[in-house]
């Protein structure tokens, strides 16, 4: 066993798992306040990235300007998402809403496809390109900055949600609707807010994803990692969404190291199936109890 | 709710066609299934071939997340699994085509009551994400055992039946189909008796049946059997059909396709899952024919594969948003128009 490989491999997956995690809050935010489960989370990622994409290398705009651009612009199309097809499905079944995602994320590969062809593109460099050594250890200078970013990010997001006033709206809208109403929260100006942070954050991960790997039309299957994670995790709970980002982070870093990459999806699902055995509403997740 | 229809026993208020009218109409549809091999291109009996496969695997899913309320995003697996089935018995042992088709479907069942297990505990869309678990754990299955062929996958020589060869889609057409409508039969069936009404109890309120004295573990067992059983034997079709299975042929994409055809179509209905694999199958195709009437036509074809996507999606949102019972509902409210014509419309 070769000790110092294993650290090298889990920092990496750690690293890895800390972009699971913004991707994931993003996710479970939506979750929270809404109930519904937004399986176009990698899209939005995506549309993020691509944004990003159009903002720095086809308009060269300068750095400070193109990511907060493509960061609203992603909100934006959140507020719209959730104005056009998740506000008209309120009181409908979860599997209808949640079947209005996926439809939602075939519609936006599409229109990607259509905009920018589904050629894999680069994204400007961004990040300082020296490599990171911790103790012997070497890891890749953009996964090291991109974790920071997200872990920054996760920090912020956070503390906002604890002390704004409209973090508390959001929570106090995910502990109780009907309370929340009647104690003078808009509830459905919270609805919205939900979407637009999901989005925002979303974006903000799909420009550090995007920039480690490059963009391509087909990278919404980062949201399918970032589904485990959440179901790992529990889909409404927040330390859930990161101790579950780093769990699957980890997982996959060693499943790619040791077994070969085609082991890394087979390995994050087996993880998922286990875990579904034993708690079936995931590892920090509410269990419901169910009355008649 | 339809008048002047007066049932004076259980046996006639139960019965599948309960009216004259739909009687006749039944015998029109069997008769234009009987014509239209004779009638029509090899372009669109492949397409009335892949239709019909559809059409078996939706109504499986239909079963099972239409009836039972389970939602399930693993069809394409099993119909792999059927399909592998199909393949491997024809290549290796080379028993006749109808008992392999049987042989999928068991196995595809087989497999369809594994991934079962876990919705005992696992609900909702827990119990959708574990089954997107089931098909990349089968995809990796078929991409690595020794006998799979790897990614490659395998290439089967056509059916035989009696002799003759199956090889074109003419030929396959008279089994396709009539094994589709005998599967069709049997689902509307399933749902005058004691197991198909536990079903429909579990979807409306899976406590309340267990309460009534229905075992949830084996009904919902049960469910997903006969569902991936479905799944199997239009795998094994598909696989005489296309005569070539990989590993690639059955992405998550084509369970979300299934799920998708069910909720256009409606769910909770055996008209539906047809209508429903019909109309999903149809507007690619359909897309492909506007295309090629469009001025320029090969500068767009670019855009076919993403305009595909985007319609795919929208059609999605649309029913959902506009027309949540789908296209079944769509035929009822024009049934009901003819039916109270003139007094009401």
């Amino acid at each position: 066993m070769d000790w110092a490989y294993l650290f090298e491999i889990s920092l990496t997956g750690l690293a890895g798992g800390g972009l699971y995690a913004l991707a994931a809050l993003a996710f479970v935010m939506v979750y929270k306040a809404t109930r519904v489960v937004n399986i176009a989370i990698g899209e939005m990622l995506m549309i993020g990235a691509y944004l990003f994409f159009t903002f720095a290398s086809m308009l060269a705009l300068p750095l400070w300007l193109a990511i907060p651009a493509a960061v609203l612009g992603t909100g934006l199309l959140g507020a719209v998402i959730e104005r056009t097809m998740i506000r008209p499905l309120l009181g409908e079944p979860p599997i209808s809403v949640f079947m209005v995602t996926v439809g939602l994320a075939s519609v936006l590969v599409g229109l990607v496809e259509v905009i920018w062809t589904a050629d894999q593109r680069r994204l400007p460099e961004f990040m300082p390109n020296q490599a990171i050594m911790i103790g012997d250890a070497f890891l890749a200078p953009k996964v090291f900055w991109g974790a920071l970013i997200a872990v920054v990010f996760i920090a912020a997001v956070l503390l906002v949600f604890r002390f704004w006033r409209g973090g508390v709206a959001l929570r106090a809208t995910a502990s109780d609707q009907a309370a929340a109403y009647s104690m003078g929260i808009n509830v459905p100006r919270v609805f919205s807010l939900a979407w637009v942070v999901s989005a925002m954050l979303a974006a903000l991960s799909g420009i550090i994803v995007g920039s480690i790997g490059g963009i391509s039309s087909s990278m919404g299957v980062f949201g399918l990692s970032v589904l485990v994670v959440v179901i790992v995790g529990g889909l409404d709970s927040v330390l859930g969404a990161l101790v579950g980002g780093l769990c699957i982070g980890l997982v996959e870093a060693l499943a790619g190291a040791y077994l070969g990459g085609e082991y890394k999806l087979l390995a994050t699902f087996i993880v998922l199936v286990a875990i579904l055995m034993v708690r079936p509403y995931g590892l920090f997740g509410t269990h419901e109890i169910e009355r008649l | 709710m339809r008048i002047g229809t007066l049932k004076e026993s259980y046996i006639a208020d139960a019965a599948l066609f309960d009216s004259r009218t739909q009687k006749v109409w039944l015998a029109i549809a069997a008769a234009l299934l009987l014509l239209f091999p004779f009638m029509a291109s090899d372009y669109w009996l492949y397409l009335a071939c892949l239709v019909s496969i559809n059409v078996a695997s939706a109504t499986g899913l239909n079963i099972l997340t239409g009836y039972t309320g389970l939602v399930s995003l693993g069809q394409a697996a099993f119909m792999g699994l059927g399909a592998y089935t199909v393949a491997i018995l024809q290549i290796n042992v080379g028993s006749p085509f109808l008992l392999n088709i049987l042989a999928g479907g068991f196995v595809a069942m087989l497999g369809g009551l594994i991934v079962g297990i876990p919705s005992l505990r696992v609900k909702g869309l827990y119990l959708a994400i574990a089954t997107i678990a089931a098909s990349f754990i089968a995809h990796f299955l078929f991409a690595n055992l020794k006998f799979t062929g790897g990614t490659g996958g395998l290439a089967l020589p056509p059916a035989s039946l009696f002799g003759l060869v199956l090889d074109t889609s003419f030929r396959l057409y008279w089994v396709i189909v009539p094994v589709t409508v005998l599967m069709l039969l049997g689902a509307a069936n399933l749902f005058r008796t004691r197991v198909g009404r536990a079903f429909i109890a579990i979807r409306d309120r899976d406590i309340s049946a267990e309460v009534l004295g229905i075992p949830l573990l084996r009904y919902k067992l049960l469910s997903f059997g006969l569902s991936s059983f479905y799944a199997g034997v239009a795998g094994g079709l598909w696989a005489y059909f296309f005569r070539v299975v990989t590993p690639e042929s059955f992405p998550l994409l084509m369970s979300i396709f299934f799920l998708a055809a069910i909720i256009v179509g409606g769910m909770g209905t055996i008209l539906g899952g047809i209508l429903g694999a019909v109309f999903m199958t149809m507007v690619p195709e359909l897309l492909k024919l506007v295309f090629d009437l469009l001025p320029n036509s090969t500068s767009l074809t670019v855009y076919l594969s993403p305009v595909r996507t985007i319609i795919f999606g929208l059609l999605i949102i649309g029913f959902l948003v506009f027309e949540p019972h789908g296209l079944a509902e769509v035929w009822r409210r024009i049934r009901r128009f003819f039916h109270l014509w003139p007094f009401r419309n």
